[in-house]
């Protein structure tokens, strides 16, 4: 139990499902944040034909408007990165502070969060997004604040039953004989305990809001036109899909690759915290055949 | 229950002569190929049951397993044979060798309600047991109504159309006996069925087990870490430690003059509950396969080491009637143990108690568990509560430390009545009432080292300097036997006792006045318990503090406390000085839960004084 996260991470990384999964995320994180300082051309330059075919100077050819693809693809992912960063942030922000806090102090508190967290479930993520979105603007901290909340009931959802496996341990109740007041049980005691699951939903969120992002800014609601984003590109390019597939292909793949990989680490990060892939079977064995009555 | 059912019916006279032996067996690790148990030799008689007794680890339910010929995922049975009347188990192919188990070698698991199927009827299990070997029975119908009986279950339609659920624990287990006996085997392999259930079920189910081996001419092998239940019930006792046999021999000659060292330390941690004697654990872990090094295994933990013992692992000698694995048994067996008596404990003080309840009713929702509950704690005195589980002695513990609120009545402390809840009590209060919980697994955060876990405590309650605070946690951890060195471990490095001991010095390190010990040793074994009962006597008269010492275990309190309470469903049944309560209980329940405690026979234990005193 005692393995912090940082050893848990590190053993995931060791499994040949977490390496694949970090190699293909990390790849696709550092063309996003490198990207934009090695780009050859600005990515609103109007540079060569409109689908231009790829050439030795432009790689991937042109996009509708004869815009560079390369240059695009490498300055179109650190919006949309820090858009999904943020935004899973909020939601497992959110999402756990309502689980643990319904699952400590049950009762009418419980009803309430959990009462309101299905009314937001109710509702499809991206519908709800669309939703707010559709009455406030599609402002870039709006899109963040919209996937946010929208991931905020089904973490709320997860982190309720983890919290309540721990709130029924003793050392919660010893806690509460200390005379600790149910905010600070809450974080100092039970929190601790819940990295792992964390952990795991924070990851399975990112994928989400990769998804979801980008899905956004395929329908228009995100960066305005001219700036270069993955989700964007795919759309106005389409239209060009047999002069140059290069302009759909390559923007669709970085965020297949992004998605991919962090659904893929995550996963083998579940596998090591439960256990299925940390321990040498005969130690765990051992483990159980010492192990002492009523335990 | 069914208690007085009608006595099994007499069969055949047993057969005579042996029926088991085991020879040379060996359990590895089917990886590393580290021995879990070695040099297993015994042999069974007709009708007779052999005790395999051990701490947890100690490899027993191995070795009851391969009886069987099954080894668990991860370890193989690398040698050795397992004669059942002359045939050997472990060579049979998987096919013949399903068709001996559950006709000719059964098996008893420790927990029946995890057994038995909840979804199908009692009726067709047992009946189950007798369709998948057609032909061992002539008739399957009349036997399954005659197994009942023998096992004192009510041979009713009734009963039989019942599911787990409907029974109680003991008939659970009765009903587990019952498909285990049904096919008339020759060896039947118990698996500590009696753990966890109240004491006077347990006596129903060895009764039960001692009548059907016997009438039967079975031979069965009961493993157990209880050495009084097995005092009771067995001819033969096998004692095991690190995956070796290290002493065994006549059941009422081991127990009374024990050779092995390790065997001498078990019997001096059994609690009696006729006398109040200092018990004696056993410091250090047993090593677990893969660190067992050369020589005896015990020789870390052993009094009577000396250099030769870590050499050169002992081969069995045999002396006094039975086989030890010592290499000083010759010289050990000239010496005699002693159990020095306990020294009295505080004398009843006139001054107002510590606490004092008062009319306490309590209940779960609706439930009532505690009614008109009454008892007094005087000043530097240990109380014992005692009952058997249900009886809302845990209930009671909760009440008074403000985990439960759900309660009527008063309960006095220091002269001032105690709120409900514990949110709502003043810290000096809290910091008073100190509670250590049963289970060590659960009331350590697992994510704080042992010195975050003392030093929150401290910080919680008193305004001292980083310095000071260090300087009382470094101080506690002495007081419970802990070096410094634990301070920067997190509790799943530690063993049960340690972790109870951590448990113990964070209750101590508030400075409390009144300590409450819900089950503490309950998880424990037998010879951690017996070092931690010690430990919280010593400091509670030490510190003159005055303590709640909660058990289900009767003959504990002997050990510790100076007045018992008993309570029996929620109600006080009788309460007195230790003395009077558990010598001449007077209320009809007390003297039936007196009667039940398993009790180890055979211990010569002359008028009052220690053997050899």
């Amino acid at each position: 139990m005692r393995q912090q996260w940082g050893s848990v991470l590190s053993a995931a990384v060791r499994t040949p499902r977490g390496a694949i999964g970090l190699g293909l995320a990390s790849f696709v994180v550092l063309v996003a944040v490198i990207g934009p300082f090695v780009a050859p051309h600005a990515s609103d330059a109007l540079v060569t034909l409109d689908f231009g075919k790829p050439s030795g100077q432009y790689l991937l050819g042109g996009d509708y408007l004869g815009e560079d693809v390369v240059s695009r693809v490498l300055d179109g992912g650190w919006v949309l990165l820090i858009m999904a960063a943020c935004a899973t942030a909020l939601g497992i922000a959110g999402g756990g502070a309502a689980g643990v806090s319904a699952a400590y102090l049950r009762g009418r508190s419980d009803g309430i969060i959990m009462r309101t967290v299905d009314v937001i479930l109710a509702f499809p993520q991206l519908v709800f997004a669309l939703l707010l979105l559709s009455l406030l603007g599609p402002k870039l901290w709006l899109i963040t604040i919209a996937v946010g909340v929208s991931h905020a009931p089904q973490v709320a959802r997860v982190i309720r039953s983890a919290t309540l496996d721990v709130t029924e341990r003793d050392f919660v109740k010893a806690a509460e004989l200390q005379g600790m007041r149910p905010a600070r049980v809450m974080v100092r005691e039970i929190l601790p305990n819940l990295v792992s699951p964390l952990m795991v939903e924070a990851g399975l969120r990112l994928t989400y809001s990769i998804v979801i992002i980008s899905g956004l800014a395929f329908l228009g609601f995100g960066q305005a036109p001219p700036a270069p984003n993955w989700g964007l590109m795919i759309s106005e390019n389409r239209t060009g899909l047999t002069l140059n597939p290069w302009a759909v292909i390559v923007p669709a793949a970085m965020i297949a690759l992004l998605t991919i990989g962090t659904n893929t680490f995550t996963d083998a990060f579940a596998r090591v915290t439960i256990g299925v892939d940390r321990r040498p079977e005969e130690a765990a064995l051992i483990d159980d055949l010492s192990q002492e009555p009523g335990t | 229950m069914s208690e007085s059912a009608a006595p099994p019916v007499a069969t055949t006279p047993a057969q005579q002569g042996v029926r088991l032996k085991v020879a040379d067996l060996a359990v590895r690790l089917a990886g590393s190929g580290h021995d879990v148990v070695s040099e297993i030799s015994f042999a069974v008689q007709a009708g007779e049951v052999l005790g395999l007794v051990g701490e947890s680890g100690s490899g027993k339910t191995t070795v009851a397993l391969a009886l069987l010929g099954h080894a668990r995922r991860g370890l193989r049975i690398t040698s050795g044979q397992v004669l059942l009347d002359g045939m050997d188990l472990l060579a049979l192919r998987p096919d013949a060798l399903r068709a001996v188990r559950g006709a000719r070698v059964s098996y008893v698991p420790q927990d029946p309600s995890a057994a038995l199927n909840p979804t199908l009827t009692v009726g067709s299990q047992l009946r189950e047991a007798l369709r998948v070997h057609a032909g061992a029975i002539d008739n399957p119908a009349g036997r399954v109504l005659e197994v009942m009986r023998e096992a004192y279950l009510d041979p009713t339609r009734e009963m039989l159309r019942r599911y787990p659920h409907q029974l109680s624990g003991g008939q659970q287990q009765r009903i587990a006996l019952a498909m285990a006996f049904a096919c008339r085997p020759s060896l039947i392999v118990l698996d500590e069925p009696t753990t966890g259930l109240d004491v006077s079920t347990q006596r129903h189910v060895l009764d039960t087990v001692r009548s059907m081996c016997r009438s039967y001419g079975v031979a069965a092998v009961y493993v157990s870490h209880d050495l009084a239940v097995v005092s009771g019930l067995v001819s033969d006792v096998a004692v095991m430690y690190a995956g070796r046999i290290v002493e065994i021999g006549p059941t009422a000659r081991l127990f009374r003059e024990p050779v092995h060292p390790y065997t001498r330390g078990l019997i001096g941690a059994v609690p009696s509950p006729e006398r109040a004697e200092v018990l004696t654990g056993i410091d250090g872990q047993q090593p677990r396969p893969g660190r067992r090094g050369a020589g005896c295994q015990f020789a870390p933990r052993c009094g009577y080491a000396i250099a030769d013992c870590r050499g050169e692992a002992p081969e069995p000698v045999v002396i006094a009637g039975r086989s030890v694995r010592c290499l000083r048994a010759w010289e050990i067996q000239a010496s005699r143990p002693e159990r020095p008596a306990v020294a009295a404990g505080a004398p009843a003080t006139t001054e107002t108690p510590t606490l004092s309840v008062r009319g306490v009713c309590a209940s779960y929702g609706s439930t009532r568990v505690l009614s008109d509950i009454g008892l007094d704690v005087p000043a530097r005195a240990c109380v014992a509560v005692v009952g058997e589980s249900g009886s809302g002695k845990t209930t009671l513990a909760r009440c008074v430390s403000g985990l439960h609120g759900n309660w009527t009545g008063e309960i006095i402390f220091q002269g001032a009545p105690l709120a409900h809840r514990a949110r709502q009590r003043r810290k000096d209060v809290l910091q008073r009432v100190q509670y250590i919980f049963q289970n060590p697994y659960t009331s350590l955060n697992p994510r704080k080292t042992v010195g975050r876990i003392l030093d929150q405590q401290l910080s919680q309650f008193l305004d001292l300097s980083f310095r000071d605070r260090a300087a009382r946690v470094a101080g506690v951890l002495e007081d419970v036997s802990l070096g410094q060195d634990f301070l920067s471990r997190y509790p799943d490095q530690l063993s049960g006792g340690e972790r109870q001991r951590v448990a113990i010095a964070r209750a101590l390190v508030a400075q409390p006045e009144l300590l409450i010990c819900d089950e503490v040793t309950s998880s424990l074994d037998v010879s951690v318990q017996a070092i931690i009962v010690e430990l919280l006597r010593r400091i509670q008269q030490e510190r003159k503090l005055a303590m709640i010492f909660i058990t289900h275990n009767l003959a504990l309190v002997r050990s510790i406390a100076q007045s018992a309470v008993v309570l029996c469903d929620g109600a006080v049944a009788e309460s007195g000085p230790v003395e009077q309560v558990l010598e001449r209980p007077a209320n009809p329940y007390t003297i039936r839960l007196m009667e039940d405690v398993p009790r180890l026979a055979g211990l010569a234990r002359p008028g009052g004084g220690a053997p050899g005193a």
